[in-house]
């Protein structure tokens, strides 16, 4: 009898006898795997929808995810690993996408999964009819004619993708665009099942009509109770899934939620504000903090209607020079996070941190500097500058807006008054320029510079400091066009700390408590565009 | 009587008239809407959107349309914010959820409220009085926002017995804690109610007669003072009832039940127009029946009330 038989009837055998073994073990690492292979996971809030043209939020992408599978996936890294694409060729000056799809790949139904599916979906987004909060993606894209089809001046057929044949997908593109295929993970390009859609209308993304072609069917939804998906024995790749079924709970309250999660109802939750050092003593194993392509700053008014005092550069410089952002990061946040002196954060892929100027001083050199220019400028102690800062009603923002208030009374003597919003009336006051300073943040649309530094565009309508430089535009037009587009990067970042219209203060941190036996959580993929079908539990 | 309820009848639909206008007036002039985002949308994108929903239309024409789909189809409109929603969906899956709990919760404060106040009221100043009063003035100072998550810390975590949350179908499991965080500072409230007013009646100058009779405790009690000493406390559960019934905000951000009362409080942050409506007309008439049904009780109660 050969070894690997004899291993094979011993293994066999102990399955028989435990349990514990029955469900196998994993194929590549050999762990041994848990019987039960559900994945249950605390969600904030109620998902805004699943259907993938129309999903919005976080949690709602991260269901689409699961339900449905675009041309290309993202690996634990954030690489690209091939989806429904098996692989694609573009022509010598990038305006031409010519996508292999995968021949063996089927809706849930038992239909092929097809590039007429993706034609669909495409149009689908682009449409006015459909009325996508996401139909500006089609111009993120650069696909050809995306911007007159979104107007409604061109019928969608005039959109840039076409099916060859049911496995050949073609894209034609406005301009050169070399990274492309990075678009094709996002959400909104997933493929759309036609005929579904057709029948049952604004119903069918309901469990008893949906159909879909990624790893999980949607089984049960209690709207702000429970979302539960469960094997799609029609995808492709369900061999190699492991996770059998996904269980996301709303619980709005996160202390609630750590409480459920150490009483074992959780696999996954988020650190509740302040407990990540203790946490970090008692369960050194579970807690898990990772960068995230997301930056805090603050936003200042340099519009046309702005007071005169916040157009005079050197104020906006002594502004953010005081402020200590190793005191905000290490002392009053104690998440993680990591001081910011540029727009966009370290953990972009392909981008390197200039070392602007500021960020090599002292902090003590850094006051000194700040009380150089308020007096340059006009204002010290006996003369102080009187500045309103404004935020949206959370305990972490004011704690932040406090400290930042006390930095600037102390090093600068400037009075700071304080005043929070609701939400949407901040958004509105930020957004019509009535305010001096205002909190922001901002997170990565995708994984590139570009998706922070287009806010400083004169143009952008996410630009609420409304700062206007030619040359940024120019080197930010310029860039999405190059093959190395780190040069202008580095420029943009120069200036923004020269101009300084806006006060980055950190880069957000990522962090969850995850039990010791699911395994494979991508931590290193900072967009956290995360898989079920990739995760797996081992037996402990 | 039938009089009296026609007579109420025909005021509540005014009420709810005006109830509808003021909140949809009050909504519009709030800043900000449905789609105002951290992400501006494109202006493109959001004519869109409004076109879809209906939202580029003059203000007028919005608040008829929306009436006139109410009136012919039974229809409260989309969510904003919830796509995959309708207004009645939110409510067939929500609103059978908060009465459920709401229901339970009202009718446990009432009947141990009820027996608590009483028991304190005919053995007063004994060690069941002090007890009584004790339990119900901590009871009403612990407010359910702490109660809950404590609830969840000892029985779900320390002692394992109750899952944390959900609402699964309504298992009773499930119910336990969202039952005993809704209702105790209700049933503190009726039993201290009860307990004052029951006092009150017993030293009255009719029960002096009926002891004087010779009459035994129970007939005095249960035939003649029962009756008068529920009247404040019967005008206390109509507003109670309807407490119960929409103010499980806490409940359901707690325990992750899924009833209206968090998407009622949300919808006002997201601006999600319908659903706000929608809700406030569904609440704001449960609170119209619920005062004339305590109004239909107080006169059978005490016929010296005329309807």
């Amino acid at each position: 009898m050969n070894v690997s038989i004899k291993a094979a009837l011993l293994s066999s055998a102990f399955a028989l006898a435990s349990p514990a073994l029955a469900a196998g073990t994993h194929p590549v690492t050999g762990e041994t795997l848990a019987d039960d292979q559900t994945f249950t996971y605390r969600v904030l809030d109620e998902h805004t929808s699943v259907d993938p043209q129309i999903v919005e939020d976080v949690s709602g992408s991260e269901i689409v995810r699961d339900l449905f599978e675009g041309l290309y996936n993202q690996d634990e890294k954030g690489n690209l690993v091939p989806g429904v694409a098996l692989s694609y060729e573009t022509n010598d000056d990038k305006t031409v996408y010519t996508f292999a799809l995968r021949p063996e790949a089927k809706w849930s139904d038992g239909t092929p999964v097809t590039a007429g599916d993706f034609v669909f979906a495409w149009q689908r987004l682009a449409d006015p009819a459909t009325a996508s909060e996401y139909q500006w993606y089609v111009e993120i894209m650069g696909l050809k004619n995306g911007a007159a089809v979104s107007a409604g001046d061109m019928p969608v057929e005039e959109l840039g993708v076409k099916a060859i044949d049911d496995h050949t997908l073609e894209v034609t593109l406005e301009q050169s665009l070399p990274y492309f295929a990075k678009t094709t993970t996002h959400t909104s390009t997933f493929p759309a099942p036609k005929w579904a859609i057709e029948k049952h209308g604004s119903d069918w993304i309901k469990p008893e009509n949906i159909v879909v072609n990624g790893a999980y069917k949607l089984t049960e939804h209690v709207a702000n109770e429970r979302l539960v998906r469960e094997r799609n024995e029609m995808y492709w790749d369900n061999d190699n899934t492991i996770i059998d079924k996904v269980v996301s709970l709303v619980i709005n309250d996160e202390n609630v939620a750590l409480t459920r999660y150490k009483a074992g109802e959780l696999d996954r939750t988020e650190i509740p504000a302040g407990q990540y050092p203790s946490l970090k003593e008692t369960n050194p194993d579970e807690v898990t903090v990772f960068p995230r392509l997301c930056s805090y700053y603050y936003t200042i008014n340099v519009s046309d209607n702005a007071p005169e005092f916040l157009k005079d550069v050197r104020v906006r410089q002594a502004l953010s020079y005081a402020i200590n952002r190793d005191i905000i990061t290490e002392k009053v946040l104690q998440g993680g996070q990591t001081a910011a002196y540029t727009f966009t954060p370290a953990a972009t892929a392909g981008f390197e941190v200039p070392a602007v100027d500021y960020s090599t001083w002292s902090q003590d050199e850094r006051n000194a500097k700040a009380t150089e220019l308020m007096s340059a400028a006009g204002y010290d102690k006996s003369n102080p500058l009187d500045i309103t800062l404004i935020y949206n009603t959370s305990e972490a923002h004011k704690k932040v807006a406090l400290a930042v208030s006390q930095m600037w009374k102390q090093n600068l003597g400037v009075n700071v008054t304080l005043e929070n919003q609701e939400w949407k009336t901040f958004l509105n006051t930020r957004g019509e320029q009535n305010y001096e300073v205002a909190r922001a943040g901002w997170c990565g649309d995708y994984n590139e510079a570009s998706t922070f530094l287009d806010l400083v565009q004169s143009g952008s309508g996410y630009n609420d400091a409304k700062y206007a430089n030619e040359e940024v535009d120019k080197l930010l037009a310029d860039a999405k066009t190059m093959d190395d587009p780190q040069p202008n990067y580095t420029k943009v970042e120069e200036m923004i700390a020269a101009d300084m219209p806006i006060i980055p203060i950190y880069h957000y941190a990522g962090n969850y408590m995850i039990q010791t036996d699911l395994k494979n959580w991508p931590v290193e993929n900072v967009e956290q565009n995360w898989y079920s079908k990739n995760l797996y539990k081992v037996a402990e | 009587m039938l009089n009296f309820i026609i007579r109420r009848v025909a005021v509540a639909i005014p009420t709810l008239i005006i109830l509808l206008i003021a909140s949809f007036w009050l909504m519009q002039t709030a800043p900000g809407g449905p789609f105002t985002s951290e992400r501006p949308l494109p202006p493109q994108v959001l004519a869109n959107i409004e076109a879809k929903y209906g939202l580029d239309q003059p203000i007028l024409k919005q608040l008829w349309d929306y009436v006139i789909g109410i009136i012919t189809q039974f229809d409260f409109g989309p969510s904003y914010k919830y796509k995959d929603r309708s207004v009645n969906d939110i409510i067939a899956q929500g609103f059978p959820v908060t009465l459920t709990y709401g229901i339970i919760s009202f009718v446990i404060a009432i009947v141990v409220g009820g027996i608590l106040g009483m028991s304190a009221a005919i053995r007063q100043n004994s060690m069941l009085d002090y007890f009584a009063v004790g339990v119900t003035i901590g009871a009403q100072v612990l407010p359910n926002f702490v109660m809950a998550p404590i609830l969840i810390l000892i029985f779900t975590l320390w002692l394992g017995w109750l899952p944390g949350g959900g609402w699964n179908g309504g298992q009773w499991q499930y119910l336990v804690m969202p039952v005993i965080a809704l209702s105790t500072s209700y049933m503190a409230s009726i039993a201290r109610l009860t307990r004052s007013s029951m006092l009150e009646v017993l030293r009255s100058n009719f029960i002096r007669t009926a002891r004087a009779k010779g009459l035994p405790d129970r007939t005095i009690i249960w035939r003649h003072a029962l009756k008068p000493s529920l009247l404040p406390v019967i005008s206390y559960l109509g507003p109670a009832f309807v407490g119960m019934v929409t103010g499980s905000f806490i409940i359901d951000s707690i325990f992750g039940t899924g009833g209206i009362g968090y998407f009622y409080v949300n919808s006002a942050f997201n601006r999600d127009y319908a659903v706000m409506m929608g809700l406030t007309i569904l609440l704001g008439s449960m609170t119209i029946m619920f005062n004339m049904v305590v109004d239909i009780l107080y006169a059978w109660i005490d016929p010296k009330i005329r309807l």
